[in-house]
């Protein structure tokens, strides 16, 4: 079978992104960038798939610029099989995002697709479920575990609480945790390797979806940080710090 | 116009954020409606109803509809949406799960897990894991939002002017509705739910949270629960306690995790990285005990403790 992934360019997490000085936006010019920390998840969870002999084919799909042939080369160079590149100067927002994936789906008809359970520059959460949506195929959010048993896919989530499994029928859409898998190192030698896989380059305009942005960025700013607090010397004194406070009984 | 709200449940009591949900759509004043979705839903939809500020409730009840997987509850808010200027949740994993869905069946840019609502259409919320606020503002005619709740006071019960969840004296009308068909083709097969005695981490009034440095599964508990027992806290964890297996998945206090605001919350061998804080800098009064005097757990925390926790820990618990 095969299986779709989104993999998503963002910023790298461990970088505190800065404002213009206009705050009109966030300033990520020559910031480290890499590919969403749950995308590794999902591709990772495609290879496994691959490797168990369930997954014969595994395609990576992005959309944005042509930089984002970076994150695609990072998903070939971990093993998937071929990349495609949705090339698009729009802003691109969680349902446009899932409507263009929706066409890619219906070209590349896989039996699953995943995408991560959110991007950590937007904190969404929702281009799964929407695409899901826009296919009318069941979803699974959240995946902690996944199985491939025939027709179905068993996939345990992560909820308020606990988890819970489902039985989706294929085709469907799983959305990765961080919890799915350990993504693997790139080797040097895949990384140049990858270098020669052909990516695919389609100009979001082909897809006679509209993919503009609904939502206005009106401005940007740093949220006003926690009042600088104090060190206390010993527990003792944390004690009576606290107890000074109303509502709190220690 | 009015306003509707999805309500999360587990079948006996409604999620205490749907109240604070309720207040987030005073903003628009106009009648406010809640939905509860559900295979035995009498006594929220009346908990629904006992809340000031609702005026009416939309009962949806079916068997089908006892685990609310997200297709069928899409698909029901699809149904209604037509009534609605602004469809409303508390941003929780189960409204993330399922309000997505029906905001793309609706053609609708979904707004998520809002910390302000500025004016009609307009919104404040954080990106970067709380790194960075924006301000945005939808062209959509219907808005779907999901609610940052612990931003918002909880709505009191209409009758007895509290909160208190059991007051079932209903005020506003309840309506049932013909439920869609199911969609078959997702199945529920099981759930696990943690056994604790301690409050829920969501909505106790002291959180306190273990990292790393705790060691093992025994020594997390060994340590903090006594702690824990004292001062009647919720148990929370770090991704590096949890993916190290000293505590369960769902402690996990952070962007990937659950977001807490409590009275008090207690770090303890906490670094404090950004995917952590985003968790709970909303908390009223932050203790942080680390041993690494530039830790940065400690610019988010009223009160820093340099200090071995392996020592400060115990003195606390039998201080109290
Ligand atoms: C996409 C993404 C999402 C993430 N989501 C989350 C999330 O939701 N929640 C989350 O928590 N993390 C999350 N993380 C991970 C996060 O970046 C940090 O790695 C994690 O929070 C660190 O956990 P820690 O503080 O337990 O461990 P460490 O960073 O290793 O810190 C341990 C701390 O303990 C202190 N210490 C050690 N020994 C002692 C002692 N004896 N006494 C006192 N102090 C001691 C040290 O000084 C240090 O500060 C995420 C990461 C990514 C990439
Ligand atoms: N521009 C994009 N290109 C490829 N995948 C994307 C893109 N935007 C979102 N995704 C996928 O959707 C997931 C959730 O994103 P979001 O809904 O924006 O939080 C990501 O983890 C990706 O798998």
């Amino acid at each position: 079978m095969k299986v779709l992934i989104a993999v998503k360019r963002v910023v790298d997490y461990n970088i505190k992104v800065r404002i213009k000085s206009d705050g009109s936006d966030v300033d990520i010019n020559g910031v480290k960038m890499g590919v969403n920390p749950f995308d590794e998840n999902a591709i990772e969870a495609a290879l496994r798939l691959k490797e168990q002999g369930v997954a014969t084919e595994i395609v990576a799909v992005s959309l944005g610029t042509s930089a984002n042939q970076d994150v695609l080369r990072h998903a070939l160079a971990m093993g998937a099989d071929r990349a495609i590149l949705v090339e698009s100067d729009l802003t691109l927002q969680a349902l446009g995002v899932a409507k263009l994936l929706k066409s890619i789906v219906m070209r590349e008809q896989p039996q699953l697709i995943i995408l991560g359970k959110q991007a950590i520059d937007n904190d969404a959460g929702q281009t799964g479920q929407m695409l899901a949506a826009l296919l009318n195929y069941p979803q699974a959010t959240f995946a902690s575990a996944i199985q491939v048993d025939g027709n179905t896919i068993s996939v345990t989530r992560e909820v308020d609480g606990g988890t819970e499994t489902l039985a989706l029928n294929l085709p469907a859409v799983v959305t990765a945790d961080l919890r799915l898998n350990e993504p693997r190192f790139v080797k040097l030698p895949n990384l140049m390797m990858a270098r020669k896989k052909p990516i695919e380059t389609i100009n979001a305009a082909e897809f006679a979806v509209s993919a503009e942005p609904r939502l206005k960025l009106i401005q940007v700013s740093e949220p006003s940080a926690r009042k600088a607090g104090i060190r206390v010397g010993s527990v003792s004194e944390l004690l009576s710090k606290l107890r000074e406070h109303e509502g709190i009984l220690l | 116009m009015k306003i509707l709200i999805l309500a999360e449940h587990d079948g006996k009591q409604l999620s205490p954020a749907v109240y604070q949900v309720v207040t987030a759509a005073q903003f628009w004043n106009a009648p406010v409606e809640i939905l509860v979705a559900g295979s035995n839903t009498n006594t929220v939809a009346k908990q629904a109803a006992a809340i000031t500020g609702v005026a009416r409730v939309i009962q949806a009840e079916a068997a089908h509809l006892a685990h609310q997987l997200a297709e069928d509850v899409a698909n029901i808010i699809v149904q209604v949406a037509g009534d609605y200027q602004v469809i409303l949740a508390a941003h929780s994993s189960f409204s993330r799960n399922i309000v997505p869905r029906a905001a793309a069946l609706l053609d609708v840019a979904m707004i998520s897990d809002v910390l302000e609502i500025k004016a009609d259409h307009t919104y404040v919320r954080s990106v970067y894991a709380g790194d960075i606020l924006t301000t945005i503002q939808s062209i959509d005619a219907l808005q779907i939002v999901t609610i940052h709740s612990s931003n918002f006071t909880a709505a009191k019960n209409t009758e007895s002017n509290n909160t208190d969840v059991n007051n079932t004296g209903a005020q506003a009308e309840i309506v049932s509705i013909e439920v869609p068909e199911p969609f078959t083709i997702t199945r529920w097969v099981s759930e696990t739910r943690s056994l604790s005695d301690r409050p829920a981490l969501t909505s106790a009034k002291v959180v306190i949270t273990g990292g790393r440095s705790l060691g093992s599964a025994e020594r997390f508990e060994e340590l903090l629960s006594p702690l824990a027992s004292k001062l009647g806290a919720a148990l929370g964890a770090t991704r590096a306690a949890v993916d190290a297996g000293f505590a369960p998945n769902d402690t996990q206090v952070g962007q990937t995790g659950v977001v807490v605001a409590p009275e008090l919350y207690i770090a303890v061998g906490v670094s404090g990285a950004v995917q952590h804080t985003y968790g709970m800098k909303d908390s009223k009064i932050v203790v942080a005990i680390n041993q690494d005097p530039d830790a940065p757990i400690f610019q988010v925390a009223d009160y820093g403790l340099v200090a071995d926790l392996f020592e400060a820990i115990p003195e606390l618990t039998n201080a109290i």
